[in-house]
């Protein structure tokens, strides 16, 4: 088949994967911002705060930008995912040097945040991922 | 890094601005480096993935969701260089 224009209908997997990680991110943004608080005071918490955010809103858009354009392509999937990477890099960017200035700002507890939270939320995703495909009946604990 | 060092001497900056600029100029050079081997990856990732769901598009849903996580753990290492980045030079 041609993938410039076979589509994909249905329903989208990677919204439940992303909706699954922010369910998750919600249950671990508490000990995230209390440990940031604890080693850099308030400011670790609300950089805490911001780092898990713009985690969470990355996967969204990244799931959201697959979803919508496998409807129409699987060639423009592969674009928008590609340019996609470039946006979200850009507005990761641009959302970490509005604040770098901003008094309420620690760029080590965001920065780790960002690093902790993205890849904490993937393996703890992952494990069920892995779990359904091997045993598609399967319906991991949660 | 010496070139940074050389720019920022021709530029007529003092000692500490100078080291400043140059540790913010290799942040930025580093961070760029580090976004060139992600996006090689995700694509390679992305390209297999529409090769796979072209051809079994049955198992689309499958595919889907493993090119979904495997591109967020590929970007993952963008991240780091962009953390790298904002601790070093920002």
């Amino acid at each position: 088949m041609n993938p410039m224009v076979t589509r994909l209908e249905g329903e989208a997997p990677e919204i439940q994967v992303s909706l699954d990680i922010l369910k998750r991110g919600a249950y671990v943004a508490p000990i995230i911002i209390a440990v940031c608080a604890v080693f850099a005071g308030m400011n670790g918490a609300f950089s805490a705060l911001y780092g898990i955010a713009i985690v969470l809103v990355n996967f969204l858009f990244a799931a959201g930008l697959v979803a919508f354009t496998a409807r129409i392509s699987l060639g423009l999937m592969m674009g928008a995912v590609l340019f996609g990477y470039l946006v979200r890099l850009g507005l990761i960017f641009l959302a970490v040097i509005l604040v770098r200035d901003a008094s309420w700002i620690s760029l080590t507890a965001l920065g780790l945040t960002i690093i902790v939270t993205h890849l904490g939320l993937l393996v703890w995703e992952m494990r069920f991922v892995a779990a359904s495909l091997a045993f598609p009946g399967l319906k991991p604990r949660k | 890094m010496e070139a940074f060092v050389h720019i920022a001497a021709a530029a007529g900056l003092t000692g500490d601005e100078a080291k400043a600029a140059s540790a913010a100029g290799s942040a930025g050079f580093a961070y760029g480096l580090a976004a060139i081997g992600p996006g090689i990856g995700i694509g390679y990732l992305v390209g297999k993935s529409v090769e796979a769901m072209a051809r079994q598009p049955e198992a689309a849903g499958m595919v889907r969701t493993t090119m979904f996580l495997g591109i967020a753990f590929t970007e993952a290492l963008a991240l780091i260089g962009f953390v790298v980045f904002i601790l070093i030079g920002l």
